[in-house]
């Protein structure tokens, strides 16, 4: 392993972070602040509980994932996309690293920066509701598995897109429906029996259930299903990344 | 001893069917200083992108040290240093952290003196704290050169290096270029400066259309394939040459005004005694006698279309 390597380019991405450090935090912890607002303060308060919590505090562990998840795609995706498009790639593939080196390097970095913002809103949150998380390794446990895996799957997308309107189109159109149909406002058993049949294809689903019980120890499937299937993703997520360095797939001419 | 870069039978074919390399065979020795000159599309960028691993070949093998670039890429990248054709750095990032990014990327421990020197080396040392963006269009061409020296490469691929720059940095990389020989480093450079390859490199290799039509010792290159022309001026112009001096090494210039000879440097007799008393007897006078000597620039020029030749 060319550990310096991996080293390298994670400080080199995380500079990055540290330069535009407040831009980074404001957007999530206003737009987090606002959900708390709106669903916590005024719609949370005409509904009384949900699976034995205040809806402020039911919307969490979902918001903190909403952010977390969103965040690691588009981190990880514009971070190899960027040196992909100003051509500066060339230093990666000419340079003494094979595939799990630059990956780590990469997603790594994306996903420190998205556990960054993911803690930040937990903190957040404990000003606006009273909170106690029952499981706090699992939690973080949860967390760092979630900002690995989408930023491995948001490092495929930047492989994948060819300009930056392909870079913003798939988390635009399938992890944003994900993320919302996932149950962070709510539970799934709130819903019709065939919805909640269709939600279980919803890896997301798995994720946000798995958060909210080491939060509050209630969740919507059990705590290993939610183990396997963010463990299913991470591996398939890094077998075809394998498979693009393999081949070149848009990265080697 | 066995060549520090060994191409074989190297071919290269892109997505779109073109084929750039042909099959190109190529030893480098250590410690040389190799030109490639060839015309725009010739293949050079292609052919260093391959063995540098930024393509992936269609077939044929690289080794670098006796390493395969593909099967032990490791230990044949750790060598390889690269100046890239074209000008890809971060515009936001600053001069010295790119710098050094470059060394940690090829595994190397930090080793700040060392940047210091290659920055200084380059004249970058002023603006090690810059962002790119606000450098000229040279100094970014200097920072691709410190990024690839500092990873200490032992092969060197310049492409194309004084592209486009000005004369002070093609003096200041024709130094470093003179200095890194001298360490031992190899360095392959391709360019289409004709003067450039004359002025340092050991051996040229000419590419066309993905094959290389010759790889020769510089200065051999230049006698063996050097002609020198004998121009004899005349003080009065003619319209003929006489019947008496007709061969094939003499041709009159258009104008009539000079006897143009050509004859090889390294025969025995180059004839031109003869010559002089001939014109002398054919009543011909003469005004003045000037010599000149065929450049590399010729040399390849003639190769190339010869290449092109169907
Ligand atoms: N990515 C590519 N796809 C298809 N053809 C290419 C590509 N890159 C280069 N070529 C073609 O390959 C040939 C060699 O290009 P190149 O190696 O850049 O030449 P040189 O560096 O000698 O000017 C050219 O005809 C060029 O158009
Ligand atoms: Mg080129």
């Amino acid at each position: 392993m060319n550990w310096t390597a991996v080293k390298s380019i994670y400080v080199f991405e995380m500079a990055r972070f540290f330069r535009t450090i407040a831009q980074s935090f404001i957007s999530p912890v206003l737009s987090t602040s606002l959900y708390f607002v709106v669903f916590g303060a005024a719609i949370g308060s005409r509904i009384q509980e949900v699976e034995g919590v205040t809806y402020a505090a039911f919307i969490v562990p979902g918001l903190i994932m909403l952010s977390v998840i969103t965040q690691s795609i588009s981190n990880a995706s514009f971070g190899i996309y960027f040196p992909k498009f100003i051509g500066t790639i060339f230093e990666l593939l000419s340079a003494p690293v094979n595939f799990l080196e630059i990956v780590m390097g990469y997603v790594g970095a994306a996903a420190t920066k998205a556990l960054f913002i993911g803690v930040i809103i937990l903190a957040t949150a404990f000003l606006f509701v009273d909170l106690q998380i029952q499981h706090p390794f699992a939690m973080v446990g949860f967390l760092v598995l979630t900002c690995i895996s989408f930023s491995l799957m948001g490092f495929i997308i930047g492989i994948w897109a060819g300009n930056f309107e392909q870079l913003q189109l798939v988390p635009l159109l399938i992890v944003t429906p994900l993320v919302f149909l996932g149950g962070s406002f709510y539970s799934i058993s709130m819903l019709p029996p065939v919805w909640q049949i269709i939600s279980h294809f919803n890896p997301v689903v798995y994720l946000i259930s798995g958060f909210r019980w080491s939060f509050f120890g209630a969740a919507d499937v059990s705590i290993g299903v939610s183990l396997f299937a963010i463990a299913a993703f991470t591996a398939l997520c890094l077998s075809v990344i394998w498979w693009i360095f393999k081949t070149g797939w848009r990265i080697r001419q | 001893m066995p060549p520090i870069v060994e191409i074989t039978a190297l071919r290269k074919a892109y997505a779109s069917g073109f084929e750039a390399l042909k099959g190109v065979d190529l030893s480098i020795e250590e410690g040389e200083i190799l030109a490639l000159l060839g015309p725009n599309g010739a293949g050079k960028t292609t052919l260093i992108s391959t063995v540098c691993g930024i393509t992936t070949a269609t077939s044929g093998t690289v080794r670098v040290a006796g390493h395969d670039t593909v099967e032990d890429f490791r230990a044949a990248r750790s060598m390889i240093g690269l100046v890239p054709q074209e000008i890809n750095l971060e515009p936001f990032e600053r001069v010295k952290n790119t710098v050094r990014f470059s060394r940690g990327l090829f595994g190397k421990s930090p080793n700040p003196a060392l940047i210091e020197k290659i920055l200084r080396q380059l004249s970058l040392w002023d603006k090690r704290d810059s962002q790119i963006r606000e450098l000229s269009g040279g100094m970014k061409r200097r920072v691709l050169i410190a990024k690839a020296l500092s990873h200490e490469p032992r092969v060197l691929f310049l492409d194309e290096p004084t592209a486009g720059v000005d004369v002070e940095l093609r003096r200041d990389m024709w130094e470093i270029v003179a200095d890194l020989k001298r360490d031992g480093v190899t360095i392959i450079l391709t360019t289409h400066y004709i003067e450039e390859a004359e002025a340092i490199a050991d051996r040229i290799g000419v590419i066309a259309a993905g094959e290389i039509l010759l790889v020769e010792d510089k200065d051999k290159l230049m006698s063996r394939m050097g002609k020198k022309e004998l121009e004899v001026q005349l003080s009065e112009p003619i319209s003929d040459i006489p019947a008496s001096l007709v061969s094939d090494a003499l041709r009159l210039k258009a104008d009539g005004t000079a006897l143009i000879y050509t004859y090889d440097t390294k025969s025995e007799r180059t004839g031109i005694t003869q010559l002089l008393s001939d014109v002398a007897a054919a009543g011909l006078v003469l005004r003045d006698v000037v010599t000149r000597q065929s450049s590399l620039e010729d040399i390849f020029v003639d190769l190339v279309s010869e290449g092109e030749a169907p």
